[in-house]
């Protein structure tokens, strides 16, 4: 009980922080927005190669306004030192990294939530014409993304080139679940069968596992220094 | 004897190639107001992050009761209260957001009655609605003794308390640190304000180059001659 309401209390920490600054959404969205606006003036109207590659630009502005946004989400944290009285709490330190990473996950589907609408529109596609399970997939990779994001800004945001180093150490190790993503969304978009996205959506739910039992493992160990 | 609450064995802290503490060995008995002094790089924020268990010793023990520190549960750091020269406050919100944050994840009872109490003691009462972006120093200060007592902590842990306050933060830091001492809490504190730390402390200590080079109890040495004792040791 007291995990669980560790992690509540940096959630709504981390919301009311972010209704007062308005940091961290107000970019990620705009960046997001500006990405899917830019990458639709390359194709032209009614261009068929457009749907091959319309889920991984969506993705794409989703990874980098979030790594934008995790930046900004840790700054907050080390600024005053935040993040070492959090340390020295009587919690358990894996709820502290959980409820951070339940933040990120807020405001990243926060952004998908104005974001995907505008990219159904402008690139003239309906992911949910087949239902509602693409909300799964991004329920599942924003759930991944978070999870890995929130630890690599951790660890990068000590540093002097933090802006450059979390994404060098976030993306090579994300790129499972970018990729599962993709491939998943991608079968909606174009209109496959339904049944050919169950196994990117397995890979991507069994990265999401593996992910959370590995980071609750290490992570006392990671902050310790 | 008096009763050891905290002891240092043989401890040695290394980051990277740096060896920050040396075969550190002390320990601290409750109701102490131990002044720790040392110049700049000496070991001293250092020592305390082991005290605090915001890190650990690359060899050697800390002891917490006669119990080792990594063998105690996670509520076992509710017994500090640390004050630090960072405020350990988030800007945006104001005091008393900050403040109900820090009492629910120390699990305060009486959250309102508390930070009531504090804020009055602090004068900041009247500025509990502003956001502390707006705070000076020593109001920041001042707000974040009373985040660091909000639990009500055995140990209070302060890392050069006194760093850029005015004198009415710094009357207020050391009427409080008065009372804390007055209630049997044990206190640990690294200055380089010489004058206030020899004066509030009943025992002092010297770092020098990650060892404990002296430490003494405040009765057997004058200010002066302590004062010529750190010269000698920082100069050697």
């Amino acid at each position: 009980m007291k995990y669980l309401s560790t992690v509540l209390a940096i959630i709504n920490k981390d919301l009311l922080h972010e209704l007062k600054s308005r940091e961290i959404v107000v970019s990620m969205l705009l960046f997001s927005v500006l990405t899917v606006v830019v990458f639709s003036f390359i194709f032209e109207p009614g261009s068929e190669f457009k749907n091959e590659v319309a889920g991984g630009i969506l993705w794409m502005s989703f990874v980098f306004a979030g790594i934008l946004g995790l930046n900004k989400s840790m700054m907050s944290e080390i600024t005053g030192g935040n993040f070492s009285a959090l340390l020295l709490a009587p919690v358990d330190r894996s709820a502290i990294f959980f409820g951070k990473a339940a933040s990120n996950f807020l405001f990243i589907t926060l952004v998908e939530i104005f974001t995907i609408p505008l990219f159904m529109v402008l690139y003239n596609v309906n992911i949910f014409a087949n239902g509602f399970m693409p909300a799964v997939i991004f329920v599942l990779g924003t759930y991944g993304f978070s999870i890995l994001g929130t630890l690599f800004s951790i660890i990068s945001v000590n540093t002097r080139t933090r802006e450059v180093m979390l994404p060098l150490l976030l993306l090579p190790v994300i790129v499972p679940v970018i990729l599962a993503s993709v491939q998943a969304l991608n079968v909606y978009i174009l209109g496959h069968d339904p049944a050919d996205a169950d196994k990117w959506l397995k890979l991507l739910g069994s990265f999401d596992i593996i992910f959370t039992v590995v980071v609750f493992a290490v992570f006392d160990f990671i902050v310790e220094d | 004897m008096p009763e050891s609450l905290v002891e240092f064995k043989n401890v040695n802290k290394k980051y990277g190639h740096i060896h920050a503490l040396r075969g550190v060995s002390v320990s601290f008995n409750k109701g102490e107001f131990v002044s720790i002094f040392g110049p700049n790089g000496a070991g001293k924020s250092t020592f305390l992050k082991l005290l605090c268990t915001m890190t650990a010793p690359t060899s050697g023990q800390i002891l917490y009761e006669s119990v080792p520190l990594n063998k105690l549960q996670d509520s076992f750091r509710s017994k500090f209260g640390v004050i630090s020269h960072q405020p350990f406050l988030y800007s945006e919100l104001t005091a008393m957001e900050n403040l109900r944050f820090y009492a629910k994840m120390y699990n305060v009872a009486d959250i309102d009655d508390r930070i009531k109490t504090l804020l009055d003691k602090v004068e900041l009462y009247k500025r509990r609605n502003d956001k502390v972006r707006g705070y000076s120093r020593g109001m920041l200060q001042r707000l974040s003794i009373t985040r660091a007592l909000l639990h009500d902590p055995d140990i209070v842990v302060l890392d050069e308390p006194y760093t850029g306050l005015d004198t009415h933060a710094s009357d207020i830091l050391t009427r409080i640190l008065t009372e804390l001492f007055g209630e049997h809490k044990t206190i640990i504190m690294v200055t380089h304000n010489m004058k206030q730390g020899y004066d509030a402390a009943s025992r002092l200590a010297i770092i020098k180059g990650g060892s404990l080079v002296l430490d003494m109890n405040k009765s057997d040495i004058s200010i002066t001659d302590f004062e010529h004792k750190y010269t000698e040791a920082v100069s050697r």
